[in-house]
């Protein structure tokens, strides 16, 4: 298990997560490379199916990240977000997949360290965690 | 439209885990509407069954599609060619759909991946109501346009009865008692004289009370 490196799938808004990892890159702010990154135009565009496909091809943890409360580009996709990834959650359990595996975060395009702060306790849980169930039967 | 729901994961499993080849079949009609059966759905239940048998330490194969409506043959029949990769049909349309896919395939195991619940109405987006029980008999032009049948809790013909508190009906404070928006609807249109017309029991045997219902149009049917 020490070996394990878990590979996390982190959908990004364009409009803050995906600006803040630029953020925290230009800030020389390290986070870890398990953590690969999908931009999309807003939160709210991330479906159930995205974030299940990820973990049917092999994703340890998955986070959707959002713009802040009242602040998405798109009036309220980064609410609509949470409420499926709240969803999808609950499909996990049924499934038997812990639902700690997938997190709505929010934060603004300026948050480079927030970004590479998330990034980092996600990978640090996932760890935790070892590898999902899902990629330790395929294996 | 008919609303559904998905049964739980472990029922359905239960359901497929004999077989190694599955057709997983969406409905592009109401179930698609309500978010249960459609398209989007098939994905997400046949990704979850893959990774819950993977998880339980078996495969099975899932081949997904959606055919425009189950209920009807024409597009039933566009199954046969896929039909016999499959040891196992699960379907994802209301009980109609399920039924002509048995109907059809007769020597496939059909199973049913969402319980059909009601004919309903959305109030908003991911909100439905029940609003028709399919009575055979519509009264809705007699109540305001407001079903006595399918929103009272006791289907009363001349009501409300006294469990109706304040707009509510007794069986739950989100349940809007029927009589009362009747009342309050001929009231709004000046049609009072309606609720005071006492109405006869109801015969129930347009609702099913006299069996399995049909309809036969004479200038369609072949």
């Amino acid at each position: 298990m020490e070996s394990f490196e878990p590979v996390i799938v982190a959908f990004c808004c364009h409009y803050c997560a995906y600006t803040a990892a630029d953020m925290a890159g230009s800030q020389r702010l390290p986070y870890p490379s398990n953590v690969k990154i999908v931009r999309v135009p807003c939160s709210g565009k991330v479906d159930a199916l995205h974030i299940l496909k990820a973990f049917e091809k092999g994703a340890d943890g998955v986070y959707v990240a959002g713009c802040l409360e009242g602040d998405c580009h798109f009036k309220n996709g980064n609410d609509k977000a949470a409420r499926r990834v709240d969803y999808v959650k609950r499909y996990l359990e049924e499934i038997g997949i812990e639902s700690e595996r997938l997190m709505m975060v929010r934060m603004s395009a300026g948050m480079g360290a927030r970004f590479a702060q998330v990034a980092t306790e996600m990978t640090e849980k996932i760890r935790r965690l070892g590898p999902s169930p899902i990629k330790a039967a395929a294996a | 439209m008919i609303t559904a729901e998905r049964k739980p994961l472990e029922e359905i499993i239960d359901y497929v885990k004999p077989f190694k080849r599955i057709l997983l079949l969406g409905c592009n009609e109401c179930v698609t509407v309500c978010a249960a059966g459609g398209r989007k759905e098939v994905g997400l239940l046949a990704s979850g069954l893959q990774m819950a048998m993977l998880k339980a330490g078996s495969s099975i194969e899932i081949r997904e599609h959606t055919l425009e409506r189950q209920c009807d043959p024409e597009y039933v029949e566009e199954l046969v060619p896929m039909i016999d990769g499959a040891d196992a049909i699960l379907s994802m349309a209301c009980g109609c759909g399920v039924q002509q896919l048995a109907m059809r395939f007769k020597d496939k195991p059909v199973f049913p991946a969402v319980n059909t619940k009601f004919m309903g109405g959305s109030q908003r987006q991911g909100v439905w109501d029940e609003r028709c029980q399919g009575c055979g008999d519509c009264l809705l032009g007699i109540t305001g346009g407001i079903c006595p049948i399918a929103r009272c809790a006791k289907q009363l013909m001349n009501g409300p009865c006294g469990g109706s508190c304040d707009g509510k009906c007794e069986i739950g404070e989100d349940v809007e008692c029927a009589w009362h928006l009747i009342w309050e609807r001929l009231k709004a249109l000046g049609l009072q004289d309606r609720y005071l017309e006492i109405m006869p029991a109801k015969d129930w045997r347009p609702a099913g009370g006299a069996g399995p219902r049909k309809i036969i149009r004479e200038d369609l049917a072949e």
